[in-house]
């Protein structure tokens, strides 16, 4: 019997293509004509198409375009439009926010002024497929949740680059449209604010986020293990005894005692992710606005421990009288 | 042999890994060791590597000690005509600061690097005026500088290793090329700048600290935000450049001068970063009242982009180690350049 105990997926389903269900009247019709891939189905379901792309899968797509094109072109014109340039340079380059002077005021193109727009133009493309992910599903008679732990992510996004901004009064304090930029923000927003790593709510998304690579692990694995019972089938085998399904759960039951259900689980990974994001978006919008330096918040409310000093401490030569300056 | 696929995974990742360590710069082979520096769990450790200390020893050897000037004698300033700075040191201790200086700075280029032949008294070369001003800038710095340099002292040595331009200065950057344009702002950074280790930060720090009295403090010192107060992100990304070029000069990561989970606190800090903040004050001093007022002197073809002067940094002495030439103190042979010791 075909089993699943590799890296990759060595069972290919083949059925004469599908469309999927019926979609409701007024819908668009789905594009392109379904194909098989080999490649594909070694990751995946080998059937390719058909896409639902509908008005806000459209308005989607040209806003992310347009996003992409205005932070591109000005990452090029950075570099005085140097082909090679742009391509060695690319993980340095970026679109800059303006400058602190502008504060929330619209800066002119070449300070600034682009990077609002591609802010404006991505945000949009963003929000408009949190709604083609919702009303996917509405269609398929689905759930909300994925559009809903797509929300949570939109969430840290906009607190990062328009509510925080906002409530700061500058946009400045936003983040560049770049790679390596951004991460040097990050550091940089850190050092500011005198350690991130005291900010609850950042412990918080630290420990979600780090919890959601062990849940993800754990489920993982333990699915795979159970392959070659079928344990893939989880829902057909749900009620019996001696199935694959009874025996993951047996699994976790005999190493740690407790174990989740086939379907608790899967509310263990979505609240984890879910909140991964949201913590963290929490963290960063009381940064800079309630809370201006989190290693003295944390020391004040006994959250950091005090280290003995092995050393002779440094002495600050500014309070140093009649010293340097 | 069969290895499997996950063998053969394994084989290219490492491939592609090995091959990037070894194509970009920057990378050092492991083990590395580190010595603990602070109370344990804070990271507090000096990282070094037994296989470049030797490249970096043999970088930093001391040339031979000139032979010391035979006490008595006449001044120079009896003997030779036009000698400012140095008209104070005898006859012997004046000729062995010039054997000194051609072979620290102009081995090569010889005595005529800076002086006229016929006439050595002639000040027209910018190099001899240049010369005259360096000397009086060592003389000030192991006076006046002793914070930093301490009783090590500089000679024209630390900075010069052999060469008439010191290989580390600094001219104030004008940044890539832009396109003509509204577009490709880039708010002075975001290009791989060997000034600030190659990160995307913001690629002068030099200028705007090494030169500019630009305040440094970023972090604050409250708990609780105040109105109109506070560094913004774009002046924390320039400390953080001028604090990648500290690194790079001087071969130590954050925790030799500061306990990262605190970069503000001086509680928290190493003696090393008093004696950086003085390094800081001394460089500023120094690129202000010696090297600036020189701009005038020195020919086109030895100043920057925009016209400046060649200026110091932190690696200019440093080269790279945390103490230049690893600490070796070289001006104790030297007592003709040091103020504190040979009044004048």
């Amino acid at each position: 019997m075909a089993e699943y105990q590799n890296i990759f997926t060595r069972v290919q389903v083949r059925s004469p293509v599908y469309p999927g269900v019926p979609l409701p009247r007024g819908s668009w019709g789905r594009l392109g004509k379904p194909n098989f891939s080999y490649l594909l189905g070694v990751i995946g379901d080998a059937q390719v198409g058909p896409i639902y792309l509908g008005w806000f899968g459209m308005a989607s797509l040209i806003c992310g375009f347009i996003a992409i094109e205005i932070i591109g072109l000005n990452m090029w014109a950075s570099v005085n439009w140097d082909p090679i340039q742009f391509v060695r340079q690319l993980p340095w380059l970026a679109l800059e926010p303006p400058s602190p002077a502008y504060g929330l005021s619209l800066p002119p193109l070449a300070e600034g002024g682009w990077w609002l727009m591609a802010g404006f133009f991505l945000t949009a493309s963003i929000l408009l497929w949190w709604i083609r992910t919702y009303r996917r599903a509405l269609d398929l008679g689905m759930g909300t949740h994925v559009a809903w732990a797509f929300a949570s992510a939109i969430w840290l996004y906009l607190v990062l680059g328009f509510i925080r901004p906002l409530l700061m009064g500058s946009w400045s304090e936003a983040v560049p449209f770049g790679i390596f930029p951004h991460l040097d923000w990050t550091a940089a927003f850190s050092i500011r604010y005198g350690n991130l790593f005291y900010n609850p709510f950042h412990a918080l998304s630290i420990v979600f986020l780090y919890g959601s690579t062990l849940l993800f692990a754990m489920h993982g694995a333990t699915i795979l293990a159970v392959g070659r019972f079928g344990g893939e089938r989880e829902v057909e085998q749900i009620v019996d005894r001696g199935t694959a399904l009874e025996r993951a759960a047996l699994f976790w039951r005999w190493t740690m005692g407790f174990n989740a259900t086939m379907e608790s689980i899967h509310r263990w990974a979505w609240w984890f992710a879910v909140l991964t994001t949201l913590t963290g978006g929490i963290g960063i919008l009381l940064t800079g606005t309630v809370v201006d330096n989190w290693y003295l918040w944390a020391i004040k409310h006994d959250f950091a421990p005090m280290y003995p000093q092995t050393m002779p401490p440094a002495i600050d030569p500014a309070l140093v009288p009649g010293g340097v300056r | 042999m069969n290895i499997g696929i996950g063998g053969w995974v394994a084989v290219v990742v490492a491939s592609i890994v090995g091959g990037f360590m070894m194509l970009t710069s920057g990378w050092e082979r492991p083990p590395i060791d580190s010595t603990q520096t602070g109370y344990r769990g804070l990271g507090m450790e000096i990282l070094t590597n037994p296989r470049t200390e030797r490249e970096v020893k043999a970088a930093n050897q001391l040339p031979e000690v000139i032979p010391t000037a035979e006490p008595g004698g006449p001044l120079a300033r009896e003997v030779y005509e036009n000698v400012p700075v140095l008209g104070h040191l005898t006859e012997c201790q004046f000729l062995r600061v010039m054997t000194a200086i051609t072979e620290w700075v102009s081995p090569e280029q010889g005595c005529n690097y800076c002086h006229v032949e016929e006439n050595l008294a002639d000040d027209s070369p910018y190099t001899k005026r240049v010369s005259r001003r360096m000397l009086q800038m060592t003389a000030h710095t192991n006076l006046n500088w002793q914070k930093h340099v301490a009783q090590t002292g500089v000679t024209c040595y630390t900075c010069h290793r052999g060469q008439p331009v010191p290989a580390e200065i600094w001219f104030t950057e004008p940044g890539p090329v832009a396109a003509m344009g509204p577009v490709g702002y880039r708010a002075g950074q975001n290009i791989a700048a060997a000034a600030v280790g190659s990160t995307s930060l913001p690629f002068d720090p030099f200028s705007t600290f090494l030169k500019n009295d630009t305040d440094i403090r970023v972090i604050p010192t409250h708990v609780l935000p105040r109105r109109d107060e506070g560094a913004t992100i774009q002046q924390t990304e320039a400390t953080y450049a001028l604090m990648m070029h500290f690194s790079g000069s001087m071969g130590e990561n954050c925790t030799f001068c500061h306990n990262s989970r605190s970069f503000f606190d001086w509680d928290q800090s190493t003696p090393q970063r008093t004696t950086a903040w003085y390094g800081i004050r001394m460089v500023r001093d120094l690129n202000l009242d010696y090297l600036v007022p020189l701009t005038a002197d020195f020919p086109p073809h030895r100043l920057g982009p925009l016209g400046d002067v060649a200026k110091i940094n932190c690696n200019t002495c440093h080269n790279n180690v945390n103490k230049p030439l690893l600490g070796a103190p070289m001006l104790k042979d030297y007592p003709e350049l040091n103020k504190a010791k040979l009044k004048y």
